[in-house]
């Protein structure tokens, strides 16, 4: 798919700029042409201000919070540069059983599911590295991400399978993976639906979409009343089912399905709409063909229709990971990031410490949070993302 | 307001768990926005230590209207002032208490709760009956336990009867000598499983309530015992909302008789040494959490919106506004004033019957003549200590995440690391100035 453009932009000269110190005289035409040589940068000199000062500096000067400790003192405030400080408190310290979770020792269900996917990283690392030249930055790269993969499921091994406790970090995996999985296979499947000739198709489409209207606060309040078994509107269901006293979100995994759900509800609209644009704009022409060579509906999807909306499912599933490692309204709002800490994303875990003025804490976190966003990001995109765009 | 004064107001709320650090970050940076800040006077070490709010003492001596004496001992010398000098208004009389319902007890033969163990009883009692009449059971105690809310002062209510019983002085938080928390012993150990054990006769979803919600459910009648600040009175007057309308008795917290002996770390029954102040020799130690919405000016307003903030806080707390403003639920605001305590006629005007106003502030009277008496944590970094260390343990201990040993292990060491971080000895101090110890 990937083409070499041409250049748009005209081959620089230094001439024209070089010319007053060579003693040229001034000509309209060198004039003219130094302007327009200067033009690009004045007009883009705003913008790159506005983000030097809104983007740039926040971000190192967090960078620089995330190193020290903030204290209000007569007049002002103080900064105390502390080194490494925050970051030990967040992996070894204080912080650790609400950021890393409580890490139990590894059982057998936790090797087991240590090894298996540990084995699965390390041959799809081979495979990977097989298929092209193997040259020193690829396996830097590649050695990388499975260097940190392996990381993520020893954490999962020990938290989730061996019968500890995730932490905030693994929690928002949770959120990640598994919501935007799930909200890519409904929205997959609710488009594939639309873009058939179903009565009433259009009507679907506007009722499908209208939960990515809403306020993601106003959702989450919606879902605090639903999930509400004593007082909700499904409390006479409840009742009758003699579930009266039992409350889901009161469970850890009930509290993060809940968020899930919520999530899940708002999101998936996103994925839909996407996802229905791209059926909708494939050629025809194969699956005319496919019909006439005898394939069935199954055999067309996988074989036809899916390789043609791959580079778009793949770009919006990689936006839907970026902007779901933020997720902090739903659980904020539907249960506080309770029970205990069980449904505490990496945002909230921010919030809850900038909320009492740890300011180095917070800026841990959320750095931690950018690391891993940017890990994820990267990692999408030179393994999954850019193979799907290729392969057309 | 406009009209007495000439004085426009304009008014930014701002949610309750941003208010500490909204207004902190305001002033630090020193944008100054906010020229009178309504708060809570517990935080008042973190804004009076480096210099941000006004000191009031001369201009509430030279206000006679605002009847500075009127206001009860405890918000004066305590809630309002800060060493020495007085930093707020008082708009609010906070401590908490239990409230039972009165029709429901009476049925039963049964007295009010004396200590945490009658609580429990009286709780498992109603747990799962029909309490008021729409056929569905309800609960035997309903008390707010979400996180990021009010549930630390809840469970500091139960907690206090058994660490401080020699006093307001002793200090329920830290010893004031080490400036080590009290919260590796038994009797915070017993405290927690307490705190716990209301749980299993609760609402199931318990841990998802705040006082919003365990509000609504005492004046619907949903529950039999809650634990709050004085609002339910006042709430459970209102015709729109309440279905207990003079069912409702309010006490002074229950207390133990067992209190914590702080060499030992033991527990050790009340007798006339370890329990001075007990009553029937049971230990009470009344809670101030939270102290109380309180206003104050910011040093750095200009001289002439100071005048008029001073104004319109006066004005809040004379006597003619405030006395209306204590009747009504919605306002948060509970009594303060002794008039308020001393004026019957005021409460049945507002819809209270006469036994039920007489109940009410007879509880209110009996926790604020307390000398065992437990003013909330006011050091620097007291949000920390309270709003995320223990609001997190708490929540985390609920759910089962921790036991009561690693719960206790989690809060004191992630409270001296906060005391370290800022200084073991000037926490000391500080709070050993906030109990007014020399």
């Amino acid at each position: 798919m990937r083409q070499t453009r041409p250049s748009v932009l005209p081959p620089r000269t230094g001439d024209a700029v070089a010319a007053p110190t060579r003693r040229i005289p001034l000509s309209r035409e060198r004039v003219v042409s130094w302007a327009d040589q200067q033009a690009g940068a004045v007009l883009v000199l705003p913008a790159v201000l506005v983000i030097l000062v809104l983007s740039i500096f926040p971000l190192l000067f967090s960078l620089y919070l995330s190193l020290s400790r903030f204290q209000p003192v007569s007049g002002g405030f103080e900064i105390h540069f502390r080194g490494l400080a925050n970051y030990r408190k967040l992996f070894v310290g204080s912080e650790q059983q609400q950021f890393l979770g409580q890490l139990a020792r590894l059982d057998t269900a936790g090797w087991l599911f240590f090894l298996a996917t540990g084995t699965l990283t390390v041959f799809l690392l081979g495979r990977a590295l097989r298929s092209g030249p193997l040259t020193f930055p690829r396996l830097l790269g590649h050695g990388t991400v499975a260097l940190g993969l392996l990381l993520a499921l020893w954490l999962i091994s020990r938290t989730v399978v061996s019968g500890g406790r995730p932490g905030t970090l693994v929690v928002t995996w949770v959120y990640v993976f598994g919501g935007v999985a799930l909200q890519f296979l409904i929205g997959l499947l609710l488009a594939a639906l639309c873009a058939q000739q179903l009565p009433g198709r259009r009507t679907f489409r506007v009722v499908f979409l209208l939960p990515m209207m809403l306020t993601p606060v106003g959702v989450a309040y919606t879902f605090r009343m639903l999930t509400d078994t004593g007082k909700g509107p499904f409390a006479p269901i409840a009742n009758w089912l003699g579930y009266a006293n039992v409350s889901w979100v009161n469970d850890p995994w009930g509290a993060r399905i809940a968020v899930m759900i919520g999530d899940l509800w708002q999101w998936t609209p996103f994925m839909f709409i996407v996802l229905l644009a791209a059926l909708e704009s494939q050629s025809p022409e194969p699956i005319e063909a496919a019909i006439v060579d005898g394939a069935n509906r199954w055999q067309i999807f996988w074989h036809i229709t899916l390789p043609q909306i791959a580079p778009v499912a793949s770009t919006v599933i990689l936006i839907r990971l970026i902007e779901a490692f933020k997720i902090v309204d739903m659980p904020y709002v539907l249960t506080g990031g309770g029970p205990g800490t069980a449904t505490e994303s990496l945002t909230l875990h921010t919030y809850v410490l900038w909320r009492s003025l740890d300011y180095g804490t917070s800026a841990a976190v959320a750095y931690t949070l950018l690391f891993v966003v940017t890990f994820v990001g990267i990692a999408y995109v030179r393994l999954l993302h850019r193979r799907v765009s290729e392969a057309l | 307001m406009q009209k007495l004064t000439g004085a426009k107001i304009n008014v930014i709320t701002v949610p309750f768990a941003d208010l500490y650090q909204k207004i902190l970050t305001d002033f630090t940076t020193g944008t100054n926005s906010y020229h009178v800040v309504v708060f809570a006077p517990q935080w008042m070490a973190d804004y009076v230590e480096p210099g941000y709010l006004e000191d009031l003492t001369p201009r509430i001596e030279a206000d006679p209207a605002l009847q500075w004496n009127d206001i009860g001992p405890f918000f004066r010398n305590f809630s309002a002032t800060y060493g020495g000098r007085i930093y707020t208004i008082p708009l609010d009389g906070d401590f908490q208490m239990v409230y039972y319902r009165t029709d429901l007890l009476e049925a039963e033969g049964l007295k009010p709760p004396e200590t945490w163990e009658d609580y429990l009883a009286i709780a498992q009692k109603f747990h799962g009956k029909d309490l008021n009449g729409d056929g569905v059971p309800d609960f035997g105690s309903g008390i707010a336990k979400r996180r990021g809310a009010q549930s630390y002062w809840m469970f500091w209510s139960i907690a206090a009867s058994f660490l401080q019983s020699q006093g307001t002085q002793q200090g329920a938080f830290f010893d004031v000598n080490t400036m080590e928390p009290l919260t590796m012993n038994e009797a915070f150990e017993r405290a927690l499983e307490i705190y716990k054990e209301t749980g299993k006769h609760g609402p199931p979803d318990e841990l998802n309530w705040d006082v919003g919600d365990s509000r609504a459910a005492f004046v619907t009648g949903r529950c039999a015992l809650t634990l709050d600040w004085g609002d339910i009175s006042t709430l459970a007057i209102d015709p729109e909302q309440s279905k207990v309308k003079d069912k409702v008795g309010a006490v002074i917290l229950p207390g133990t008789k067992e209190v914590l002996d702080r060499k030992a770390g033991k527990l050790v029954a009340c007798d006339q040494n370890t329990c001075p102040h007990a009553i029937n020799g049971v230990n009470h130690a009344p809670y101030a959490a939270f102290g109380g919405w309180s206003g104050a000016i910011n040093k750095n307003a200009p001289a002439k919106v100071k005048d008029a903030g001073y104004a319109f806080l006066s004005y809040m707390s004379q006597p003619a506004q405030a006395n209306v403003d204590v009747t009504i639920g919605k306002t948060g605001f509970n009594p303060y004033r002794i008039s308020q305590f001393e004026n019957i006629d005021l409460w049945v005007k507002a819809g209270m019957s006469e036994a039920a106003a007489k109940n009410y502030l007879g509880a209110i009277k009996a926790s604020l003549n307390s000398p065992n008496m437990v003013l909330d944590l006011r050091i620097p970094g007291a949000q920390r200590y309270q709003g995320v260390v223990l609001d997190t343990v708490l929540s985390r201990y609920l759910a089962g995440e921790l036991t009561t040993k690693q719960a206790m292990e989690e809060l004191t060491k992630g409270w001296n690391e906060i005391t370290d971080e800022l200084g073991r000895e000037k926490q000391k101090q500080a709070y050993r100035a906030s109990l007014s110890i020399r």
